[in-house]
């Protein structure tokens, strides 16, 4: 019987061809934009967890200066971080993998004719350890290079291919600002960040060589530290506050005069935004839908009207209502769920092409496809019935009458 | 006669509108309907024949009075057993065939049997067989735009008769034919009287068409002025 109802329904649709597709579009322009948002917003949620892990993972961030607070106004003198910070994390912080100092500045890089404005950073081998990057080619530093401050550096993928097109960079005297210096190995390639930045558009150098020829002082920028995998960073990030406040002498009734910033909470955060914010889009793309039911209501409201007599005949020859009331139902059931599934055709399609266009992962939930699939439905059969229960309470007599 | 009678008109009355608007369609109508007859209903316009006529096909309640139908009190029942008393009991003609367009003939004759829940398979069996006794074969794939207004109503008669009801209720059923076409229906509903006693009320205002009914009614002003049975020629 409902299966017999089904196909009357569809029948009726196609009859009407046009007028049903008018009235889908409203259910498909609003299924295909919340699903097109969802999709999208879940792969940029995942885009920007993978942007911030790339930083490196269970990654901390040592700096000078307090946080920034809001409304805190420019700070007084910050007094910058020292080797005197480096050696006291490297020697007392526990639970970590890796701990490096980094300087960086950019400066205009030039080899032959060409050249090139790059961020040039100064410090040594557990930087690459710190921020998960591997050497593709060539070496790292050598313990005496780092110590020595010996003009050899590293470049990204954008500097090689800036200067070296295809060819092998190894062994290069590259000119970064005023001084030379010889490129040992070739970094592999990172992308574009999520704040779309080169990654790879790098040279790294000793830190000591850094500080004497780019910089001109002793000052170091940041500290890395990446904790080991069975230590949370929570716990290193207390840690790292600890020796921190220790070497720096900042006693208990002054505030720190560093931050440390733990790239694992930050990516979550952002997540979390990032997931805030399409849940809200959805919510407005879920807005259509509701008018997109209304459009079902009309049009079922018209079918009515159309159909009167042939109510009055159905009545006649003994429907009841509750036969009347299924059927119109279903129609706007069926109406409505053909939409979601155009809808959802599309929204996914969407959802496709803008994450080749935005390089975000294409990430399609089979729950938000069955959350619209469902909710479509219940769109036809909210709005249809209304429509479908005055066909079914029509005077059977006067239906009849009806031309 | 010894049967119980079918139909039961007791001090029917049926009015429409309140106060100075107030229509009287039926006035105090008693009348009784054999199983097995076949009777004409006639009367001018506002004689009270259609009410009479969508009260004995279960359409329609009296204002007042009892109507009978089949032993119980029709004119009681809500909606939907009156529904079911339809779709059990009664066969409909109009005038106009009320067909569903762009369906096909037998699905139209199947229609009443989806309201029983019979099988899809039964269902086409029974209306192939009542399409078959209206002389309809090879019809039965054509919509009602493909037929002509005589064939259009045969298959509204098929629709009729194919829950095999005890009676068959017809509003001017020859009311769009022409003559011939209007005879050839008339000598089709009088064999389904005959041969199956199929119980027919026809309203017509046509005396040529009233001729095939065994009994005459005629209405005026919402009261029954004349009953005549015909006279069996031996």
């Amino acid at each position: 019987m409902i299966w017999e109802t089904v196909r009357l329904a569809l029948r009726s649709v196609r009859r009407n061809a046009l007028r049903s597709f008018l009235t889908l579009l409203g259910i498909v322009i609003g299924v295909a934009a919340v699903i097109a948002m969802l999709t999208i917003g879940s792969g940029t949620t995942a885009k920007v967890k993978a942007d911030i892990s790339q930083l490196g993972s269970n990654l901390l961030i040592v700096r000078a200066g307090r946080p920034p607070a809001p409304g805190s106004g420019p700070q007084q003198t910050i007094r910058a971080l020292g080797e005197k910070e480096v050696a006291a994390l490297t020697a007392h912080l526990e639970g970590v993998r890796a701990v490096s100092p980094a300087s960086q500045k950019q400066v205009r890089v030039v080899f032959g004719t060409e050249s090139l404005t790059s961020s040039i950073t100064g410090t040594d081998n557990a930087y690459l350890d710190a921020r998960d990057w591997k050497v593709a080619s060539g070496r790292p530093f050598s313990e005496s290079e780092v110590r020595g401050g010996i003009n050899v550096c590293l470049i990204g993928e954008t500097v090689r291919q800036q200067f070296f097109g295809a060819g092998d960079p190894d062994g290069a005297a590259i000119r970064v600002g005023r001084m030379s210096c010889k490129v040992i190995g070739l970094l592999e390639p990172k992308g574009y960040s999520g704040f779309g930045q080169d990654q790879d558009n790098v040279v790294l150098m000793p830190l000591s060589a850094f500080q004497r020829r780019i910089a001109g002082n002793r000052d170091i920028e940041t500290i890395y530290v990446a904790a080991d995998d069975t230590t949370p960073t929570q716990v290193v990030q207390t840690r790292i506050e600890d020796i921190m406040r220790d070497t720096r002498r900042v006693t208990a009734d002054r505030e720190d005069d560093f931050s440390v910033r733990d790239m694992t909470q930050v990516a979550d955060a952002m997540a979390s935004a990032t997931a805030t914010m399409t849940g809200m889009l959805g919510a407005v793309a879920g807005v259509s839908l509701l008018v997109g039911g209304i459009g079902i209501m009309n049009i079922m409201l018209v079918s009515v009207t159309e159909r009167t007599r042939e109510i009055g005949i159905r009545l006649a020859i003994g429907a009841h209502e509750k036969h009347i009331l299924v059927q119109f139902l279903v129609e706007a059931t069926v109406l409505s769920l053909l939409g979601g599934l155009i809808g959802i055709a599309i929204g996914l399609a969407l959802a496709g092409a803008a994450s080749l266009a935005l390089s975000i992962p294409f990430a399609p939930s089979l729950a938000v496809v069955l959350l619209a699939v469902g909710f479509s439905a219940l769109i036809g059969m909210v709005f249809g019935f209304f429509p479908a229960l005055r066909g079914a309470r029509l005077d059977p007599i006067e239906a009849l009458r009806h031309e | 006669m010894g049967r119980a009678p079918l139909i039961v008109f007791d001090k029917v009355w049926k009015t429409y509108g309140q106060g100075e608007a107030e229509v009287r369609a039926l006035a105090g109508i008693d009348l009784e309907i054999g199983q097995g007859e076949f009777v004409a209903i006639m009367g001018p316009s506002g004689s009270g024949k259609s009410t009479a006529m969508n009260i004995v096909g279960c359409l329609d309640t009296p204002t007042s009075g009892r109507y009978g139908f089949m032993g119980t009190d029709a004119g009681r029942l809500d909606r939907n057993r009156r529904a079911a008393l339809r779709n059990l009991y009664i066969g409909f003609v109009f005038q106009g065939y009320n067909l569903l367009p762009r369906t096909t003939a037998a699905e139209n004759v199947e229609l009443p049997l989806i309201y029983r829940g019979v099988s899809a398979h039964e269902r086409r069996a029974l209306a192939m067989k009542a399409l078959a006794e209206v002389g309809l074969e090879g019809r039965e794939h054509h919509t009602p735009a493909e037929l002509s207004g005589g064939q259009q109503q045969r298959v509204a008669i098929a629709r009729a008769i194919v829950t095999r009801p005890t009676l068959l209720v017809a509003d001017e059923p020859t009311g769009n034919l022409d003559t011939a076409r209007s005879h050839e229906i008339m000598q089709l509903l009088t064999r389904l009287n005959g041969e199956y006693g199929l119980t027919i009320v026809m309203v017509t205002h046509e005396a040529d068409i009233a001729v095939y009914a065994g009994r005459t009614i005629a209405f005026r002003d919402g009261h029954v002025a004349s009953d005549t049975q015909k006279i069996e020629a031996a």
